[in-house]
This record gives C-alpha cells, structure tokens and sequence, in this order.
C-alpha cells in the first residue's frame, strides 16, 4: 500500500508514491538518484547519511520518507550546487579532509550546521559537533583543521592551520 | 637522463577528492542496472550445528522474490575454495563453498540465498524461511580447541591446529642461561573488524548473449577476483571483467573471497541478470574478517647493561573454522613471530606460533597484519626491562635500536634490512614531542592525583613485497603491477596502471610521478585505475605496496615514452635526440630549454599527418612497462610513536591527549597525502588500543555486532597528531619510495599501552590486554 507524498528536495517539487517503511534514504537514493546520501548503519550511529530537513541536519535512514511529506530536504547535491558550502569544500580539497569520500556528505552537513550555529568553534567544540560522524580513513584531525579553517575565513581571519 | 620536474616530493591536492566533496562519487553500493535483483540471506543464529530442516517454499512464493537458493541448488556451480599455501608448511583448512549445507560452523554463516525485486523484499522472506538446526558445542577458546577430546571446529581437518612453526636461533638457551635480567608477560589481544564505512558491496552481471560476466565489486585487488571468479566458475578469464569504482574504505578486508560475493556471481551466472548484495552493517559484523585474536606469552633475556640478547615468543592466534582465501588466515601470525624484536640488534630469537579453529567469524590480513602485536609485545617487555634496570624508555631504546651504520642487516628472524633510521628517529621524537618537559609535567601533576603517562614505541613496517610473499606458495596473487602510458593526439597524458585507488590517492602520485617523466603537470595526466578491461595486470593495493611498486611501474613506463616522443621527435626535427628534452610540454632544447616542438603538435602530426614522417619512422606514442621488485625480498620501513594520555583511576577511562610518530617511507612522493595516511593508521591503530573489540560470550555469539554497539574511534576521543619524517630512499629502485599505509597502525596501540602503563606505575598496576577498557584498569589497579 503505497502513500502519496509531496515534498521540496534541493529546490524541486517532488512528488512520489512509497511505502510507508521507505526511509528518506531510501527515498532519496533509490527513487531520485541522489546517491550523494550514503548509508553506513542504518540505525543513526555513523552519519554517512545526514541531510538537511527544514534547514537541520537529520539522518535520512532515521525519517520516514512520508515523515518528510511537506518538508524541504536538502541533500549534498543541492548544497553543493547552491555554492553555499563552496568554502568548507575547497578547504576540506586542501587540508585532504576526505579519503574515501563515504563518510563526506555527512561531515559538511555537520560542519555547516555547526559553522551557523557557532561561527567561532574551538577544536574541541569542532570534535563534539562531529560525535556522530565516523569517518575510518582520516583519523579527523584533517577535518577539524578544514572546519576550523573555514571559521576563520569566514569570520574574516586568515584561513592558515596552526 | 632528464631531470626530474619535481612534481615528485610535492603536496598535491587529489583531483577525484573533488567528486567526492560534490556528492559525486561513484560507489558500488550506488549501481543500479536494468533488471537487477537484490540478494538477502538467511544465516546460522548458532556458532555450531547440523541442519536437521531446511524448507524455502513459502519463502520462494512470498512477495517480489525471484529465486531462492540453498547449498543444493547453488553450490554445484562453484569449485569449492581452500586457503592454504605450500609454503606454510602443514598447514590445513576445510573447504569451503557458498552456502551451509549440512553443517553450520559460525554465527552468521549463510544458509539460503534470496533474491527479490527489493533488499526489503528478500529481507522480508528471509523471514519465511523455515530453518532447524541441531545445535552441537562450538569450539569458541583457542585454548580449549586444542585440548585433547574437544571436537572438530569444521569437517576436512584432522585437528584444530591449523598451522604450527618454530623459528629458532642455535644459541637462545644459552642467551637466556647468561642473561643478566629477564622480563617476562602475557599478552592478549582481542578481535576487532575493519567497519569500512561502505559496506561490502557487489553488483555481478551476466550475459548470457555473450558469455560476459561484469563483476562491479568495491575491492582493493580487482585483478585477484578477476581470477578467482573465472577458476571457480569455469569461465575463460577474458570472459569475466572486475570493475572496482569508489571504494568506500578497504584497509585489507576487501581482499578476501567472501561467500556472499561468490553467491552473487552465481547467481547472476544462473539468472542471466544484474545480482547486486550489499551487506548491511550487522552482517558485516558476523562476516567480514575480523582481525587480531591473539594470546602471547613472551619473555626477554638482558645484559646487566640493559642490551637485548634474545626474545622467546608463543603466539596463539584464533581464526574462524577455516583459513580465508586466497591468502590464508596464517600470513598474521606468521608476521607477528618474524616482527618481534625487529628494530633490536638482537642476536637471538625462539617464536612459536599456534593457529587455531574456532567456530567464530574467520580472521585475516587487516591493515598492518601482524605489526601491532610484535610491536606491543615488544615494546612492552623494553619497558618493563628499563624499569628493572631503572633506565629512562628513551635510553634503553638508544643502546639497543640498530645503529644507522650498521647496514644492511639480517634480523635474528630472518628479515633483510637495506638501510633503516631508527637512531635518528629516536632522536627526532625525543626533540618533536619535548619530553624532558612532559615528564616534569608528569611529575608536578601527579602529586595533584593526575596520572598521565608517556608511551613510545620504534617499529619497523613491511612493504613493497615481492613474489616470495604469496606467490611462491602457489596463490595465483600478483607481486608486479603494470602501466600503459600514452600520449594523446592533443597531446595529453593517459595512464592506465593496475595498482588501485581507495582514498589514499593512487592516482594523485601516479600522477606526479609520470608528469615528472613527460615534462608536463599532473593536471595533464588522466589517471585510470580499478577495471581489468582497462588497466593492464597487477597486484593492485596490499602490503603498502601501490608507491613504491606502483610508482616505479608509473615511473619506468613514462622514461619509456619519454624515449619514443624523443625518438620521433628527433626524426620531425632531424635533430639528434641526444640533445632534445621533455618540458613544458613540449620537446625543448636540452641546453638551451628553447621549446622545439609541443607534445601537442607531435601528437597531432603522429596521429593525423604520419604520412609526413620520415620513412621507417615508429608513430606509436603508447608505452607499457610491467615491474616487479627484485632486490631485497621487502622494503623495510621504519619509524617510531609516542603516545602521551591521561587515565582516571576513579573511572578507567582514558584520555589520548596527544600522538607523535617519526617516519621513513624512503623517498616521499606527495607530503599531504603521506602524512594522512599516517594520521588515519594510527587512528586505526588506536581503535582497537582502546575501544574495538568484537565481543563473543561462551556458545559463540558475538554480542556486539552493530554500530550502535561496537565502539569505533570518533573524533571526539581521538588526539592530535603530530608527524616528522626521516628519508631513506630504497636503493632497489629508481623511484627510491617505500610504503607508508600501515605504519600508523603498526605502532600506535603500542606507545598506548606503554603510555597507559607509564601512568599506572606509581600505583604498582599494570595492564596487558586490549582494549584497555575502563573495566580492564580498574581490573589492573585492584578497584574491581
């Protein structure tokens, strides 16, 4: 038994018809091709599948797709395109705050809800905003550095890692 | 000889990162093809059993389910795989095949197979399948396993004991007999897993039309699948393409032949349709390997001065019912005996190893196989010998590291050392970390009932293997790697090379390295890798092994080309070539630098206009080369860690407050990239040191196999670390690099527990397992 939804996805009006146990993961990638969200567990512990929800970060594998019925999501894809994001990406390009990429999308969706939320992060307050990102290939001293980074240009200071 | 453009030894940013940070990578587990079905399976809830009922029908009516498989209708298509090699000698292993088909040997062995238009669907019918088991004792301690009577972890073997040797000096009895000192300890280390944040994946196409087989299967080593696949299903190997896109972290556990991958193949050979299997993160916990499970007892003889004479070692490892294919579960073990002791000038040596069955989830190569556990053991027994002879860590390594004269150096189990630094390490470390400063701190904080500690520990890391590692023991698993370099009609760089791409950034140092042959830059060079229709044969990525040779396979085949463009370029001009160079991208003046003529217009003329060539004149612009190391059997790094951390006595919690390394890969192709791949080893290092732990109760259950409940190393608990290098370029090729991907994890855990016992010392409490789990020092320090 399939549930029609409407929602706003990266700017577009989409409507689909899903069940009603179809994540907005699921949704997202396996019915509008948004492969940017990953999964990594499926049950909120890895952040490889945080989007943005009304402005939020939530994890997709989380919320029901007909929870997001009348919501605008955001994914990597529309942030990425939007060019809101540019800056923390091209300091995670320098700093080689990625390797597999897997873990990536939900690194910037934590970063840049951290950087609205709190302009100026310590690193230690940095480490904490990313307490429900597992990231295997970096060790994420390379990511706090891009975030920090990406505080401080954005703030006006110089962008140089310490 | 053209001088080297140096985009060699530079921090190059990796181009395909981009995809990445715009949400465009190219993931397995994102495929989706025409008609593609998706696998689930049904798997063994007991470590230990006999399948007394098995039936699928209403599983194989239920909702958008296409076939269901079980052992009888399936396993037929594949010869079954055994992972043992001739030179283990005496080894043994059951063989192994897709699916249970009277006996389960593991918690989380697959029974049944099925496929259905959803993951959700053929989930849901898992559900429906009706399946009795007989439970029977598993074999869950190593230990017991061997105790006469205990019965048989798998059919096929005549004991428990997988594998047994010996190494032995003539003279360790009498090393021990005239030792001044003997320190002594038992060790355990527990199993952990890889958790690569992708899953494995795996999307197997057949054509029936053709007779093709296209494998999408997210894999460090295609060129190995492409094999296996084609022996074990009976098809011609040009008739099976691998292809590897975006790995989602691999670290060693994606070389493994798995059941659940040959299941797809089958599948998809049987159905004549795309079959795609992505494990979810609770299968991945009870069927990729896990790594580690080790019991050491060791014990170090000394001089009264404190110079090492001789180790003697036994290592119990435990390994699943089988050994894994196709490098065997032995390769582990087999390392931690040959690793002990190795930075030491230490004449003698007794190891002994004893490999396992056990009805567990099987164990092998995870990233630094075998390194943490020599290094712990090692550098453990260092320092409880300089607290005997009360000798600072620092000076009890500096009489007894090799000296950096004193090369080349055969070990006392048998490794040959080219040139290794481990003094001039010892000494950069000492400098890096300020440790005269940190131990007054130590000092002044625990009169405040702060207890910090220092941990360090030297290590020496394996790399660039050569044949004598797989190939001589008869496993069909490449030690050289190949690259066909060309230059396009636009004069452009293509290099197609076997060594593969997981996020270290391969293809960034190919880059560098052929840019610096052809006189152009690495954003001139395309880079293919990961598809054995497009890339010639290799070994691809394990043991550290895609700089070093990888890059001198990227390396001969650009001085190659090199060769030919001059070559023709000298017939274009009528000049001699003796006195052209490569620049700039283009033919230049070897004197003068004066451009002759681009890459573009040779490109152009070779390719469009070969009728103006002189006669006889040789157009081709593509240059392939394959290498494989012929020098020294491996190239040795070396380096050394310190690990600096706090330990509540109260809780038993421990903070990492800091980690430095020193490190020599030899010659360092790309700064950036070396030092991440230091940074995530040690973190990688330290997970297990501290948190990773796959946790079995007595009937063989693992009660920890979810995300939510097996600890990983998150950002928040890790430290900063601080890295310096030391450069020994391996003489045994041209390029002069070693590999750098394990040396973080080789030693990290090490300094760890050497730190975290540095801060429980004044209260006589002292900890030998990991993870060092708050429980376990509060164990140590008598509170529990």
């Amino acid at each position: 038994m399939k549930t029609d939804i409407t929602l706003t996805v990266n700017g577009d009006a989409v409507r689909e018809a899903v069940e009603p146990r179809t994540s907005l993961a699921d949704l997202l990638r396996d019915n509008l091709q948004l492969t940017g969200t990953h999964l990594g567990c499926e049950m909120g512990a890895c952040g490889a599948c945080l989007v943005m929800l009304d402005g939020a970060p939530v994890h997709a594998c989380l919320v029901l797709a007909v929870q997001a019925s009348g919501h605008k999501v955001e994914t990597i894809e529309g942030l990425n395109e939007s060019g809101l994001i540019k800056d923390l990406q091209e300091r995670f390009h320098d700093r080689n705050a990625l390797q597999c990429g897997f873990c990536t999308n939900g690194m910037l969706m934590s970063a840049q809800a951290l950087l609205s939320e709190n302009p100026m992060p310590s690193r230690p307050e940095i480490r904490e905003a990313l307490s429900g990102n597992y990231c295997r290939c970096t060790g994420y001293e390379s990511i706090v550095d891009a975030i920090s980074a990406t505080a401080k240009m954005r703030s006006g200071q110089t962008g140089e890692v310490s | 000889m053209i001088p080297s453009k140096n985009h060699i030894g530079q921090s190059h940013r990796r181009k395909n990162a981009l995809r990445h940070l715009a949400g465009r990578g190219r993931f397995v587990t994102d495929l989706a093809l025409p008609r593609m079905v998706h696998a689930a399976f049904v798997r063994s809830p007991m470590a230990k059993g006999n399948i007394v009922e098995l039936d699928v029908s209403e599983a194989a009516v239920a909702s958008g389910v296409v076939r269901v498989f079980t052992a009888e209708t399936l396993n037929h298509s594949c010869v079954p795989w055994t992972g043992t090699l001739d030179h283990f000698a005496g080894m043994q292993s059951g063989a192994q095949n897709m699916l249970a088909s009277s006996e389960v040997l593991w918690v989380g062995h697959p029974v049944v197979m099925i496929l259905a238009h959803s993951r959700a669907e053929a989930e849901d019918a898992c559900e429906l399948v009706m399946l009795d088991i007989e439970d029977e004792d598993a074999v869950v301690d190593g230990d017991a396993a061997l105790v006469k009577g205990t019965p048989l972890a798998a059919e096929g073997i005549n004991s428990n004991m997988c594998f047994q040797t010996l190494l032995e000096t003539p003279d360790l009895d009498d090393a021990f007999a005239r030792a001044a000192h003997v320190v002594e300890g038992k060790f355990t280390f527990g199993r952990h897993t890889a958790v690569t944040l992708e899953p494995r994946a795996i999307v197997a196409d057949f054509d029936p039309s053709t007779g093709q087989l296209d494998v999408h299967h997210g894999t460090q080593t295609p060129y190995q699948f492409q094999d296996v696949y084609a022996r074990h299903f009976g098809l011609s190997e040009g008739r099976v393409r691998v292809i590897a896109p975006d790995i989602g972290g691999s670290f060693g556990m994606k070389l493994h032949v798995y059941h659940e991958e040959m299941a797809a193949v089958a599948a998809s050979l049987m159905l004549g349709r795309p079959v795609r299997f992505v494990a979810d993160r609770l299968e991945s916990f009870v069927s990729d390997i896990h790594a580690r499970d080790h019991r050491v007892t060791a014990r170090m003889a000394l001089d009264a001065e404190g110079g090492i004479l001789a180790m003697d070692v036994d290592d119990m490892t435990q390994i699943g019912a089988f050994s894994s294919y196709p490098r065997t579960s032995v390769a582990e073990g087999n390392q931690v005996i040959r690793l002990m002791g190795a930075p030491y000038q230490m004449p003698d040596y007794r190891g002994r190893l004893s490999v396992v069955f056990q009805n567990k989830v099987q164990t092998s190569q995870y990233r630094a196989v075998g390194h943490p556990i020599a290094c712990a053991v090692t550098e453990a027994l260092v320092d409880r010998a300089a607290e005997l002879l009360d000798l600072d860590p620092f000076e009890i390594r500096r009489r007894n590291l090799l000296a950096d004269d004193a090369y080349p150096h055969v070990s006392a189990t048998g490794y040959q050392f080219e040139k290794l630094s481990h003094q001039a390490s010892l000494d950069k470390l000492h400098q890096m970390m300020g440790y005269e400063a940190l131990r007054a701190e130590q000092t002044a904080l625990r009169k405040q009932g702060i207890y910090r500690g220092i941990g360090i520990a030297p290590f020496v890391e394996i790399t660039n293997p050569g044949a004598s590692f797989y190939g001589v023991g008869g496993a069909r698993i490449s030690a050289q790697d190949g690259a066909v370099i060309r230059l396009t009609p636009a004069g452009d760089v293509h290099c197609a090379i076997s060594v593969t791409e997981q996020g270290q950034g391969t293809e960034t140092i190919i880059a560098q390295i052929v840019a610096d042959q052809l006189g152009v830059t690495p954003d001139q060079v395309k880079v293919t890798t990961g598809d054995t229709d497009n890339t010639p044969s290799g070994g691809a990525t394990w043991a550290c092994r895609g700089a070093g040779i990888g890059g001198e396979t990227a390396l001969r085949a650009g001085r190659k080309l090199q060769m030919q463009i001059l070559t023709l370029a000298g017939e274009i001009l009528q000049a001699d070539q003796q006195h052209l160079a490569l620049a700039s991208g283009a033919v230049v003046d070897k004197t003068t630098g004066q451009e002759r003529i681009t890459l573009a217009e040779i490109g152009r003329i070779a390719t469009y206009r070969p009728d103006t060539l002189p006669k006889g004149s040789d157009n081709s612009l593509t240059a392939a080369q394959h290498f494989a190391p012929t020098g020294y059997p491996f190239d040795f790094t070396n380096g050394i860690q310190a690990s600096h951390v706090e330990v509540d006595i109260e809780t038993g919690v421990t903070r990492l407050l800091k980690h430095w390394v020193v490190e020599d890969c030899g010659r360092i192709i790309n700064p950036l990239l070396v030092d991440e791949q230091i940074r995530g080893g040690v973190v990688q290092g330290l997970g297990p040191a501290v948190f990773e732990e796959c946790l079995y109760d007595d009937m063989g259950q693992m009660t920890n196999a979810s995300l939510a409940d097996y600890l990983v190393p998150m950002a928040g608990e890790m430290p900063d670390i601080e890295i310096a290098h030391i450069e020994t370029p391996t003489l045994d090729t041209i390029l002069g690099a070693k590999g750098v991907g394990e040396a973080g994890t080789a030693a990290a855990g090490a300094a760890a527990m050497n730190a975290v016992n540095d801060a429980l010392r004044p209260l006589g409490a002292r900890i030998s397992q990991t993870p060092m789990t708050p429980l376990r020092i509060l164990t140590a320090l008598g509170h529990v």
